[in-house]
């Protein structure tokens, strides 16, 4: 019997299970391996050199080049492991989740001052 | 013996250590989250734990998708803070108390909650930042610290039932300690937050403030929240909230709210705090 997901009827949002974890299992180690200042300084000087050692899909490895985190996150990504990569990139969680909401980090910014993104609307898909 | 005396619950956002290691806690954006933790600061240098069991989780640091343990507990004696990728944070080494987290290591499994046993592992900002936020930038920090790692990256995180009857096996197992010794039990991260994907910073104040209405007197039925209401209603971070049903389990039935406090935001994330006292300490 299929697993009960619950979670897929949420806009916007993809939660990291178990399915997504297994797909995403060498592109999250990838990032882990980030962790390390002579690996991040390896994938400065070719990215895709270092992206060639690990068995990851052409996908994932196509994504992290683009740095398209929406597209990594539902080819198995997790955000605390995407945050090696644009931790690398000196970028803040603020600018990342900006990019991924389609804003500037400045709109993101005074949208989280005024209070954050409303539930309301954001909690199925198709709601408005 | 060893007494649990209060519970000090706390969100663990990383940017907030940023802003105390950059110096920045008087800045506009920070100042007013920084004020909700000043009474905190002088409670605790009156109510100084010796130990604390601080329940957080681990960020993709310690724990890559090598090994994913659903409850951890850190009986090293001692733990260092982790490089998060950008350089370790100048906070000072995490002592532990390996007496104490060993006794409730084998307290804990006997009372058929099955943890897993680190004994050597970094702690990352899930810890330190609220180490900081509590004790500010002291040579050393003041107490011991047992650090509970929950799985809360990979769904299913545990549920918030499993994690409050786990919090009660805790009690037990501190209770049952010979030492004397004061201890505090710390729920960190939450409160509503998500990090990823267009819904990224969701917040959700009445969802949060329901919550801190609750945990004090009311947290076997706030333990009933099932996950997809934590992840619809709070973010898919909000579930983090999971932890702090720990720390509640631990403490009395009954218990003395000393302090609460809500702010909007700490970079994508609301910021939520209290402290809980048991009422039967001497």
């Amino acid at each position: 019997m299929a697993l009960h997901k619950p979670y897929l009827d949420i806009p916007g949002t993809t939660i990291f299970d178990a399915d997504q974890s297994r797909m995403g299992y060498h592109l999250n180690q990838f990032c882990m391996s980030l962790m390390k200042a002579p690996n991040r300084e390896r994938f400065k000087a070719n990215e895709r050199a270092y992206l060639d050692e690990w068995p990851m899909t052409e996908a994932q490895k196509q994504g992290v080049l683009d740095r398209d985190y929406n597209r990594l996150i539902s080819l198995g990504g997790n955000v605390y492991f995407l945050a090696k990569i644009f931790s690398t990139d000196g970028w803040s969680f603020e600018l990342a989740a900006s990019r991924m909401t389609g804003m500037s980090q400045a709109d993101y910014r005074a949208m989280m001052i005024a209070g954050g993104r409303s539930p309301d609307g954001n909690r199925f898909t198709g709601e408005q | 013996m060893a007494r649990v005396t209060a519970g000090v619950f706390t969100s663990h956002v990383p940017a907030i250590g940023a802003a105390m290691d950059l110096g920045r806690t008087q800045e506009p954006y920070w100042q007013p989250l920084f004020s909700g933790y000043e009474f905190s600061r002088r409670w605790i240098e009156a109510n100084r734990p010796d130990v604390v069991v601080l329940v957080f989780n681990d960020h993709a640091t310690a724990f890559s998708l090598e090994m994913i343990p659903t409850f951890a507990i850190g009986c090293a004696e001692r733990f260092e803070p982790a490089d998060e990728g950008w350089g370790p944070r100048k906070v000072p080494t995490v002592y532990g108390h390996p007496e104490l987290a060993a006794h409730i290591a084998q307290s804990v499994i006997l009372d058929e909650f099955d943890l897993t046993i680190i004994n050597k592992m970094d702690v990352d900002h899930g810890l330190t930042v609220p180490m900081s936020l509590m004790f500010g930038q002291p040579e050393a920090w003041p107490c011991k610290v047992i650090p509970f790692a929950v799985n809360v990256v990979q769904y299913p995180a545990p549920t918030g039932h499993r994690c409050w009857r786990l919090g009660q096996a805790i009690r037990r197992a501190i209770d049952s300690f010979d030492g004397d010794l004061n201890v505090q039990v710390w729920g960190t991260g939450g409160m509503s937050h998500q990090l990823q994907g267009p819904r990224a910073g969701l917040i959700n104040k009445e969802f949060d403030n329901r919550f801190l209405d609750r945990l004090p007197g009311d947290p076997a039925r706030l333990a009933q929240i099932p996950h997809i209401d934590y992840v619809r209603e709070a973010g898919s971070e909000g579930i983090e909230l999971v932890m702090w049903l720990i720390a509640r389990g631990a403490l009395d039935e009954s218990v003395q709210q000393t302090h609460r406090f809500y702010h909007v935001p700490a970079s994508n994330t609301a910021v939520g705090h209290m402290i809980l006292e048991n009422r039967s300490q001497s």
